[in-house]
């Protein structure tokens, strides 16, 4: 039986037809039984599950609304939720719990939503496929458990792929994580516009290219929750005073084909089962033009590290073993004990990126490779308002792979890792709104199909993804 | 780019500066990976940014205020309640000399 959207699932809710504490309870049930084969969670407490549905109940039959009444949300380990672990997956994080709740868990209780727990990531969002992870327990993909579920939201896109239940996931992206893993796993995905939804509560990887966003089975699912979630909040200067996200049919816009992204692209069969989705919408009268980003294509990934290294590596000079997170006997002076316990604590990708990060910002080198990649992204920037001047959107595969074997992973450079976010950077990088979907098979793996938008056309490029969703 | 000498001494420096201590294995292992990524970088040579403004945010933000209310804000248990380093209502940090 397909599984119910999540608007139909809340209005069932609301009529009394479905019992919230019933369905937590198979949700529940299911994690139980399946997460110590799939690894998605990282933390998981049924007590803590079942006591917000039986709250939630009582509340439902007293005349509790809400746009998540009843919907079980599984939240990725960097966004902090009161009382339960928050660890970006990092042994430097062991035993921390957040005193407050981020804005996004927030909003998303006052909308209804039960939290189910903590998703495997790439520690503190550093990876592609979700392999780097503090305690081990990699997220297997539940379509082919020798795969990855992609990264660094591996856990949130794999659990939505397994689940029966209806369930929406909180997943992060800084240049690709909640893209990367939906095309993976295939299921679908909305990154919104850098601003558009609260960082308050976020475990920061890179403040100017982190955003929360959602991953559902459908757009539509995705959509709202990331509804729910956004909005100007005074605790993040950075966040934007912009409508929620809302779908409709999508008017007979022009659609863009960045030809040397696509052309960089060496797997033919991606290629080609996203273009015969993009063909579908132009027999349905979309207009659909080739576009060239070559500035975009040949330098996202070189400005994205270098900003994101340099960022990360400011970001996590706060761990120390000091206030929270892992801690060891005091000794030594602090440069000794600081040193002690990070060395510990971080893995060994945290380690290599906060080292190029902080060459990156070291005098004599900061202007030649930080400042320059800031100016660079404001060309790269200025080359998608001149697309956007002439196509409403862009469609092109999300990923240049589908899942890869952990055994092919095994072999890869820490540079031909990168470069895997080819197709997910510029999106990123430049701030812009994003939503995927499962564009097809391909080798039996889903390919994902990314469509992209203009700073605040979030609407409209999840509008036009959900109509691809639905295309034959 | 800078044509830094990226060696052992340099990796070292930079450990340090990052308060990391590498062992052998690492360095021997970070060197060729730190040189590889930053001739990578260097991509960046053939990108002319003279008449660019950098981008610190990638949508431009002017003036953002919020209003100067007093709120509620964490207790002194909330605050010390994820260490176990701690003393009289304080934080215990490692000796500084």
């Amino acid at each position: 039986m397909p599984t119910l959207s999540a608007q139909k699932f809340v209005s069932q809710v609301q009529s009394g037809s479905i019992s919230v504490s019933e369905h937590t309870h198979k949700i529940v049930e299911e994690i139980e039984k399946k997460n110590p084969e799939f690894n998605h969670f990282n933390f998981f407490d049924k007590s803590f599950v079942l006591a917000q549905a039986e709250a939630l109940e009582k509340e439902i039959k007293k005349g509790r609304k809400g746009k998540l009444l009843g919907v079980p949300v599984s939240v990725k380990d960097c966004v902090c939720v009161k009382g339960i672990p928050a660890t970006s997956s990092s042994k430097i994080l062991s035993g921390y719990r957040p005193v407050f709740d981020a804005t996004v868990i927030r909003k998303a209780k006052e909308e209804g939503a039960i939290i189910l727990g903590k998703t495997v990531q790439d520690e503190f969002g550093f990876g592609t496929f979700s392999t780097n992870v503090g305690n081990g327990k990699i997220p297997l993909n539940p379509l082919d458990k020798q795969r990855s579920c992609g990264g660094s939201s591996g856990g949130a896109a794999g659990f939505a792929a397994l689940t029966n239940f209806t369930h929406l996931a909180i997943a992060e992206s800084t240049g690709g994580s909640i893209a990367a893993p939906a095309s993976f796993c295939g299921v679908s995905s909305i990154t919104p516009t850098y601003g558009l939804v609260s960082r308050y509560g976020l475990l920061d990887y890179a403040n100017s290219l982190d955003k929360i966003g959602s991953i559902g089975k459908t757009i539509h699912d995705s959509a709202l929750l990331l509804d729910a979630i956004s909005g100007k909040d005074a605790k993040d200067s950075t966040s934007l005073d912009a409508q929620g996200l809302k779908i409709s049919k999508p008017e007979k816009i022009k659609i863009g084909v960045p030809k040397e992204l696509v052309d960089s692209i060496r797997n033919e069969k991606i290629k080609k089962i996203v273009a015969k989705k993009i063909s579908g919408a132009e027999a349905k009268g979309f207009s659909v033009q080739e576009i060239s980003l070559p500035l975009n294509t040949g330098y996202g990934v070189a400005v994205y590290y270098l900003i994101a290294m340099s960022e990360a590596s400011t970001n996590l000079a706060k761990y120390c073993g000091m206030r929270y997170g892992l801690e060891k006997k005091l000794e030594g002076n602090f440069n000794e004990y600081f040193s002690s316990v990070r060395s510990e604590g971080f893995g060994e990708e945290a380690k290599r990126r906060i080292l190029i990060g902080t060459f990156a910002r070291m005098s004599g080198f900061r202007d030649a490779y930080y400042l320059k990649a800031m100016k660079a992204r404001t060309k790269l920037i200025k080359e998608f308002k001149t697309v956007f001047s002439k196509v409403d959107l862009l469609a092109f595969p999300a990923m240049p792979i589908v899942a890869p074997k952990f055994s092919e992973i095994e072999k890869l450079t820490p540079l031909e890792n990168y470069s895997m976010d080819l197709c997910t950077v510029p999106a990123n990088l430049c701030g812009m709104p994003h939503a995927t979907i499962n564009a097809g098979p391909v080798d039996s793996m889903p390919a994902g199909l990314m469509v992209m938008g203009n700073h605040l056309e979030d609407s409209k490029v999840a509008s036009f993804a959900s109509f691809l969703e639905a295309l034959k | 780019m800078p044509k830094a000498k990226i060696d052992k001494v340099l990796l070292l420096k930079v450990a340090e500066n990052a308060r990391l201590n590498l062992s052998e294995k690492e360095v021997q292992k970070f060197l060729p990976q730190l040189k590889d990524v930053l001739d990578f970088f260097s991509k960046l040579d053939k990108l002319d940014v003279s008449r660019e403004q950098p981008s610190f945010q990638p949508i431009p933000l002017k003036n953002v205020f919020r209003e100067d209310k007093a709120e509620k804000c964490l207790s002194v248990e909330e605050a010390l309640g994820n260490t176990s380093h701690k003393k009289d209502s304080y934080f215990k940090g490692p000796r500084v000399v």
